[in-house]
């Protein structure tokens, strides 16, 4: 009988180790005359335990890990093959708790199929949304969007169903779907776990998209950062064409529907929308003045949907079970599942897909387990480069678009860092200002001086100098930025900046000396 | 390991037409090139501005404005040490200090020997697994400590 295993083949998993423990197995295997087939995966999205080892049995899949290729032999002597025991069995899989306790809408498949076969990925309800899509039609395609409540997930949660009306509006003509996977925020992977993982969830959507709309060709815009998502992207769209599920008769239909895959060159501002577009126009990536909305005036002059990954790779599953499915899942206006990423100084680092509404405490502490070094957690920041940084006295507050933004903060792209506390709050500041200096279009001044200002004026007051004057001067700055800025990289780095210097005002340069001179 | 070919204008242009009917296809060009001479030379660019059409100086701030082109090659392995918020978080700062002492270089600069170009990049999408490193075109490396980084130095400098 064939052993069937699956292994990650997602970067967060190649990252530790798992090409080297997938030919060790193999190896060993054959040396013991034992037959196993291993399929290649993406991720489960729990990274602390990787590379992982899964194992088919009846029962479910049951997992080992973290494995290094040394210890192959002692889990055959094990049994693993079997589900024997052993020091690294986790037991079932989706028994494990970081597991079980999530929603899994967008990433259902994400870590069980081979995301380069489309026929385990048909195998796994892929496709079915395209189908329903077919047969509904365009309007009643945008219509379910619309009333699923699905708002962008790149970060500003925009509804995405009225993006795709003001598109269907347009006069009939060449118009495009834009993926934006240009995932630039620190501590974020969900787009690069899709990709990797899954990527004919986004492939569908795009063309459920493309039908709804009338776009008959698209682009996914991703990171030279990404090598790995460009090739599963590459591939599964081969597929895809191969299967007749792009091209001119769309799964035999009469809609025409084709995309490619286009590589970025380290700008983090082409994130932003316009700047992505210009990018694809083979330009400088500078920040667009708005309106026109790409709706109307979009890439290459065209009516142009832009969505990011996550938004287009929810569509599916909203077409499939019906927007009401989606939307019972949520809170407030935030509807549906957000993929929450886990990240820096964390136990449990990966991605946690659930509803909208667990409060960020319960998330940090709880899911994640708190931080690696088991040490305090003093500050998250929420939301990437661009967020506030949250202290504890905040972590009552719900993960939520509104919520979040009532107490000065987004949650942006779903991203939590974690920082321990030897963490020097200014020093952040700081590296927010230096981040938006470095990666500025230089289309607007507040932006691209303001941030380099502001470098000066943290340098300042970490020491010392002028110390309440300056605080004033940075505050200043930061209103400025925020009202004056294009775009949100000038706009939103004040989040940081700002959140820094009011929940934790002792690491701004307030020496014992300063201290009992203020007194 | 990357080998890169002398600079020759019939190669460029060669490469260029390969990608020009493209639609925006600038992008793809310049990787194309840079991909092949390990960087994006200065001659290359009037080539590029013919072939598309456009002025030299549109190409020129197109190539400046993107982090990824060079204007001269890399050494023969590049090593890029993830610098962002998440790699900060978990000590990549001090690992990012190791390598540059270890290397005798900054961020940012080539080993005298031309073995390795050391860079910082602003987030390699692997910060469930911080702090990160990426290694040449599709290496990744992730919960770096002392002893993973002092190997993966190791290995780039042989």
């Amino acid at each position: 009988m064939t052993a069937r295993v699956f292994i990650s083949r997602d970067s967060g998993a190649l990252c530790v180790g798992a090409d080297e423990v997938a030919p060790a197995l193999s190896k060993a295997a054959d040396k013991r005359g034992l037959d196993v087939t291993i399929v290649r995966t993406g991720s489960r999205g729990m990274y602390w335990l990787e590379p992982t080892i899964e194992v088919e049995r009846p029962e479910g899949r049951i997992g080992y890990g973290p494995v290094k290729s040394a210890d192959i032999d002692s889990l055959l002597d094990a049994d693993m093959l079997e589900g024997g025991k052993h020091p690294f069995s986790l037991g079932l899989i989706e028994d494990i708790p970081f597991f079980k306790r999530q929603t899994r809408l967008t990433f259902a498949r994400c870590g069980i199929i081979d995301p380069r076969s489309l026929e385990d990925y048909k195998a796994h309800g892929g496709y079915k949304g395209l189908e329903k899509a077919l047969a509904v039609g365009p309007e009643a395609i945008v219509e379910e969007v619309m009333n699923s409540g699905l708002r962008g997930r790149g970060g500003a949660g925009f509804p995405t169903g009225i993006k795709w009306r003001t598109v269907a509006q347009t006069p009939p003509q060449q118009k495009y779907i834009v993926c934006n996977a240009d995932e630039g925020d620190s501590g974020t992977f969900a787009d690069r776990m899709i990709m990797e993982g899954d990527p004919l969830v986004l492939i569908e959507g795009m063309t459920i998209a493309g039908i709804a709309v009338g776009a008959t060709y698209g682009y996914v815009y991703t990171r030279s950062e990404y090598p790995h998502a460009v090739e599963a992207m590459e591939i599964a769209i081969r597929r895809a064409r191969e299967g007749g599920m792009l091209g001119s008769k769309v799964a035999g239909s009469k809609y025409a529907f084709d995309m490619e895959v286009r590589v970025g060159a380290g700008a983090y501002v082409c994130g932003e929308e316009t700047s992505l577009l210009e990018s694809l126009e083979g330009k400088r990536g500078e920040v667009r003045a708005k309106p026109p909305l790409p709706a109307h005036v979009g890439l290459f002059g065209k009516p142009t949907v832009i969505n990011n990954v996550l938004s287009l790779a929810s569509v599916p599953i909203i077409m499939s079970d019906g927007a009401t499915y989606y939307c019972d899942f949520g809170m407030g206006r935030s509807r549906g599942t957000m993929p929450i990423q886990l990240a820096g100084n964390i136990k449990h680092g990966g991605l946690f897909e659930t509803a909208f509404g667990m409060s960020l405490g319960e998330l940090v502490d709880d899911i994640g387990g708190g931080t690696r070094t088991g040490r305090q957690v003093r500050a998250v920041q929420v939301g990437g480069p661009l967020g506030a940084y949250f202290p504890r006295a905040l972590f009552d507050t719900p993960f939520d678009y509104e919520a979040f933004t009532a107490r000065d903060g987004l949650i942006g792209h779903g991203g939590i860092v974690v920082f321990d506390d030897t963490v020097n709050m200014a020093r952040q500041a700081r590296f927010a200002m230096e981040f938006c200096a470095i990666e500025s279009c230089g289309k607007c001044t507040p932006c691209r001086i303001g941030s380099a200002r502001g470098v000066e004026l943290v340098d300042k007051i970490m020491a010392d100098e002028d110390r309440a004057a300056n605080i004033t001067v940075l505050e200043d700055l930061c209103n400025t930025m925020k009202f004056g800025s294009l775009c949100a990289l000038g706009g939103f780095t004040p989040y940081p900046v700002m959140s820094a210097l009011t929940h934790f005002p002792e690491d701004f340069g307030a020496s014992p000396k300063r201290l009992q001179a203020a007194e | 390991m990357p080998r890169y070919e002398p600079w020759s204008a019939k190669r460029a242009s060669t490469i260029i037409a390969a990608h020009k009917h493209r639609e925006g296809a600038a992008l793809p060009i310049l990787h194309a090139l840079q991909h092949a001479f390990g960087c994006v030379p200065e001659g290359a660019i009037p080539i590029v501005a013919e072939a598309l059409n456009l002025s030299r100086a549109e190409i020129y701030g197109t190539v400046t404005f993107y982090h990824d082109f060079r204007n001269e090659p890399p050494g023969r392995r590049v090593l890029k040490l993830c610098r962002a918020e998440s790699c900060q978080a978990a000590g990549g700062d001090a690992l990012a200090a190791r390598a540059e002492e270890k290397l005798g270089v900054k961020m940012g600069e080539t080993t005298a020997d031309a073995r390795v170009t050391l860079e910082p990049v602003y987030c390699l999408g692997l910060c469930h697994s911080s702090p990160a490193a990426l290694l040449d075109h599709d290496r990744v490396f992730g919960m770096l400590d002392e002893a993973k980084l002092d190997a993966l130095l190791k290995e780039a400098q042989a």
